[in-house]
This record gives C-alpha cells, sequence and structure tokens, in this order.
C-alpha cells in the first residue's frame, strides 16, 4: 500500500478539503479501506486527543479535526460496512431530559466516531425511556450521557434506574460527562465511567469496553 | 472608562449578587424551562429573587436575561418574546433595585458554535446587537457579557453591548485545560482580557467555571497584563449529588472567607455564581465589614 501519510496530517490538521482528496485518491488508487482508517485515520484522532490532553488542542481543534475526520469516514464507511461496520464498538448517546446543550455530546460523538466507534446520536432533552428503547435487546454496548447544567445533571441517576428496571443495565457500560460532573457525581450515581472532556471518552468507551487501547 | 464605572471602584470592592436560576428552581421554576420565560410567566418571583439580592447587601444585580438572546430562545421556541423577556427583565431587576443598587443585565452565550459555522459571524452581532439595545432601551445601568467560551462570540458581543455607551463588563467562564485556567475553547486570562479590553470592555472578569478556590490564580493572570477593573462571580466549590439532591457543599461563610484575599489581589467587584444564595452575600457583606474593622 502506498503511504497516505498526508490523510493522517489532513485530519491532524482539521483540513476537511484535504482529508477528502485524499481519501478519494487513495480509494481510487486501490487503498484498502480498513487500513486507511487503521493506520492513518484513527492514529490521526488519537493524536488529536493526545494534543487535547497536553494543552496545545482545544475545543475549536477538536472540532474541525473531528470534521476532516468525518469527511473521510464518509467515503469509507459505505466500503466497510460489509466488513462489520463498528469495529470499536456501539455507544448509544444524549443530553439528558430537561438540558438541550449539545455542544459537548457533539464533540464527544466526533472524537468516538473518530476512535472508531458506530454511535448511535438520541439528540438533547432525552428521557429516560429513549435510552432504554435504544438499547433494546443489545448488549455490550456504551449509553453516555451529557448534561451541561446543574439542574438537569441529577436526571442521569433516573436513566440508570430505569436501565436497571428494564433488566437491562447489566448488558451495557454506562458513562457520563459534562461540566458541571465530577468522577465522584458518576460514582454516586452508579455510573461505569466519567470523562472529564471529549477526548478522555474515547479512551473510556474502550476500556468500559474490554478494547485495547490504539494510542 | 465610563463614569460610572469610576465611580462605582471609588468605593471598592463593589459587591454583586449570586445565582438567579437555583433561586427560582426553590420558587417552583420546572426542570428544563428556560430561567429568562419567567420574566413574563412568573414576574413576581423574579422580582422576588432580586429583591432577595438587594435586601442582602448586593450593590449591583443583574437581570434574568442571561439566556434572552434570540438564537438560545429560538431553540426553546420563545424567538417570539425576545423584546418581552428582555423588557420585563430589566423593569423587574430595576424595581428590585429601588434606586439602591445598580441594574447590570446580563448577556449569555448564544449556544452556537461560530468555529463551525452553526452561526455566523454576522448573525451572531445581530442577535447580540438587538438584545444589548433592548436592555439599554429598557434603562439598564450596565451590560455584563457573562460565561463565556469563545474569544470572538464575547468580542462581538462586547462590542454590541458598547455600542449601547453603557459601561460594559466581559467575563468569560475558566475551567478547561490542565490548571482549569482556560475556557472550553482554549482562551487564557492574558487573552481574554487583552482582547476585550481592546474591543471596549470597562471590565474585565471571570465567572462560573470552577470553584472559588481556583479565582486567585485566575485574578493574578489578569493582573499580569491589566489595570483595569476586576469582576469576579465565582462557583461554591463543584456539585455533588447527595441523598438524591445536587448540592454545592461549600457554606456561605467558607465560601466568603476567600473573599479578602481576592480583594487584597486587587478585584473590585465581587459575587457568585452557580451554588450561591443571599446568604452567600451576607456573608461576604459581612466578611468585608470585618476587614474593614481590622484595618481601622
Amino acid at each position: 500500500m502506498s503511504d497516505y501519510a498526508d490523510l493522517y496530517q489532513a485530519i491532524l490538521e482539521g483540513n476537511a478539503k484535504k482529508a477528502k482528496e485524499v481519501t478519494e485518491r487513495a480509494l481510487a488508487e486501490g487503498a484498502d479501506p480498513l487500513e486507511l482508517l487503521d493506520r492513518y485515520m484513527i492514529p490521526a484522532m488519537d493524536e488529536v486527543g493526545r494534543r487535547f490532553d497536553c494543552q496545545e488542542y482545544f475545543v475549536p481543534e477538536l472540532l474541525i479535526a473531528g470534521r476532516a475526520m468525518e469527511t473521510a469516514l464518509q467515503l469509507i464507511s459505505p466500503l466497510l460496512a460489509e466488513g462489520g461496520g463498528a469495529r470499536a464498538g456501539k455507544v448509544i448517546i444524549g443530553t439528558v431530559k430537561g438540558d438541550i446543550h449539545d455542544i459537548g455530546k457533539n464533540l464527544v460523538i466526533s472524537m468516538l466516531k473518530g476512535g472508531g466507534f458506530e454511535v448511535i446520536d438520541l439528540g438533547v432533552d432525552v428521557p429516560a425511556e429513549r435510552f432504554v428503547e435504544a438499547v433494546g435487546n443489545q448488549e455490550n454496548i456504551i449509553v453516555a450521557m451529557s448534561a451541561l447544567l446543574t439542574t438537569t445533571m441529577g436526571y442521569m441517576r433516573e436513566v440508570i434506574k430505569a436501565l436497571r428496571e428494564a433488566g437491562i443495565r447489566d448488558r451495557v457500560k454506562v458513562m457520563v460527562g459534562g461540566a458541571p460532573i465530577t468522577q465522584r457525581f458518576a460514582d454516586e450515581i452508579g455510573a461505569d465511567g466519567y470523562s472529564e472532556n471529549a477526548s478522555g471518552a474515547v479512551g473510556l468507551a474502550r476500556r468500559l469496553l474490554g478494547l485495547a487501547s490504539s494510542a | 472608562m465610563h463614569p460610572l464605572i469610576n465611580e462605582l471602584i471609588a468605593k471598592a470592592p463593589v459587591i454583586l449578587d449570586g445565582a438567579w436560576g437555583t433561586q427560582l428552581q426553590a420558587l417552583g421554576l420546572p426542570l428544563g424551562v428556560l430561567p429568562d420565560k419567567w420574566n413574563v410567566e412568573h414576574p413576581e418571583a423574579v422580582l422576588r429573587v432580586a429583591r432577595s439580592y438587594v435586601s442582602a447587601g448586593s450593590q449591583i444585580i443583574l437581570t434574568n436575561t442571561f439566556g434572552a438572546n434570540r438564537a438560545n430562545l429560538r431553540r426553546h421556541g420563545l424567538a417570539a418574546e425576545v423584546e418581552a423577556i428582555n423588557r420585563r427583565g430589566v423593569a423587574l431587576s430595576k424595581e428590585a433595585a429601588d434606586g439602591v443598587a445598580k441594574v447590570f443585565a446580563s448577556m449569555g452565550p448564544t449556544g452556537a458554535l461560530l468555529v463551525t459555522g452553526e452561526l455566523t459571524e454576522k448573525e451572531c452581532e445581530e442577535v447580540f446587537t438587538e438584545q444589548a439595545d433592548l436592555l439599554a432601551a429598557a434603562g439598564a445601568d450596565g451590560i455584563v457579557v457573562e460565561t463565556m467560551s469563545d474569544l470572538t462570540e464575547a468580542q462581538i458581543a462586547v462590542r454590541a453591548a458598547k455600542r449601547t455607551g453603557l459601561p460594559v463588563v466581559a467575563c468569560m467562564a475558566f475551567q478547561a485545560g490542565k490548571n482549569f485556567d482556560r475556557t472550553i475553547m482554549g482562551v487564557t486570562c492574558a487573552q481574554a482580557a487583552r482582547t476585550l479590553l481592546e474591543v471596549g470592555a470597562d471590565v474585565i472578569g471571570a465567572n462560573c467555571g470552577r470553584g472559588i478556590e481556583s479565582f486567585g490564580e485566575l485574578l493574578r493572570q489578569f493582573r499580569e497584563v491589566t489595570q483595569a477593573p476586576v469582576w469576579l462571580k465565582p462557583n461554591a466549590g463543584m456539585p455533588e449529588m447527595v441523598e438524591g439532591q445536587i448540592v454545592y457543599r461549600m457554606r456561605p461563610d467558607e465560601f466568603a472567607a476567600y473573599v479578602p484575599q481576592l480583594v487584597a489581589g486587587g478585584t473590585q467587584f465581587i459575587g457568585g455564581c452557580c451554588g450561591t444564595s443571599p446568604e452567600f452575600i451576607r456573608a461576604i457583606v459581612e466578611e468585608l465589614a470585618r476587614l474593614r474593622s481590622s484595618k481601622s
């Protein structure tokens, strides 16, 4: 396979136009889509996450890198679908009822997709029963919740309770995040994990599903 | 410097108000309802909160208009009420202030991202210009642009507020990064101060973000780059869940105990944000009185 390091660079720099061009060229030249994902795209997003952790990158950089990643993913995902879609695992995510803030949630989605996860976005103002419905009879998946307001964070506990009452709490891992959320709060409400930011959410999701970190 | 700010800081430290949202909730504001909506639906409750801060000793109170810009109201299906919500918001605070306190009108973020093009800079400018003009026309004494994360959005809001001729306070929420001293968009105190003062802010500041224990450092970083007046409205620590309720464990006296060092560090305006109440303002008043009497 030829070297498509340009794809890695384009995502890292958040250059969606270049990411699209290189991906199109690579596919036209017969590159393996799975290898593009594993060798360039996911490592690029891992590096974006690392730079975020080191305070070299902030939210704007995460956003534009995520967008470049998304552009490339759109080109290769139809080709990957037959290979089994969600290779890293599946995440059902939403901002909880009463809260319509979606910036944090969307960042997490972008980073999770960048990490190879299949993400089902339930949107904002999501009631407990919609999380339960979305899980259905699936197992070994993640339910991720976001809240920006101290007035809505308490609802996360209601969602966990609803999962328990539906008898499906043990089949999923629950992770939570948002400005007022702390590890202590996550422990209190019985969540399986908490991440302080979007880049940490990827590593957390991998750990919760027992996947090796690719970093 | 705006003459009103000069007049106020001559008697610094100036005591601000505390949180509104949680106070309105205690009066029955349901989960998920935008607090600003209550300016028209339950003005008596909003007035009660405003009065509770005036009687606690706030020398400046804000208005219940934090989320009342058209972009945010639209998201809540309230775009048609932008004028009524802002006008009533100022009127209620003025009624409560009754000439004793000043009324600085609150302008929060649009909730939309400029960096992704979700909102263009031009739209953002229209949204803030509309709100600032409504607040000024309703008789606010000043405008506080607060809880900003994006420096471009903050600049647009400050410029719009400045065009009204009122004094303008520009605050961002610093809570991200290793040391919790940047906004989630990566803006530092130094960048915020330089940029927002340059576009016309009279006062620079920090609100919300982390707890009051982190504000001494933010103040120090402001003071490294400017001698402009500083406005601080910290949270009462971080929220926790206790027996099913979201609580801020910090007590008013614990919060107020940080105030003398912030005043010594050079802040001219001090109040509270999430987790604070009129009791916190009372505790600040007492703490500052003690400070004065121990000096004399």
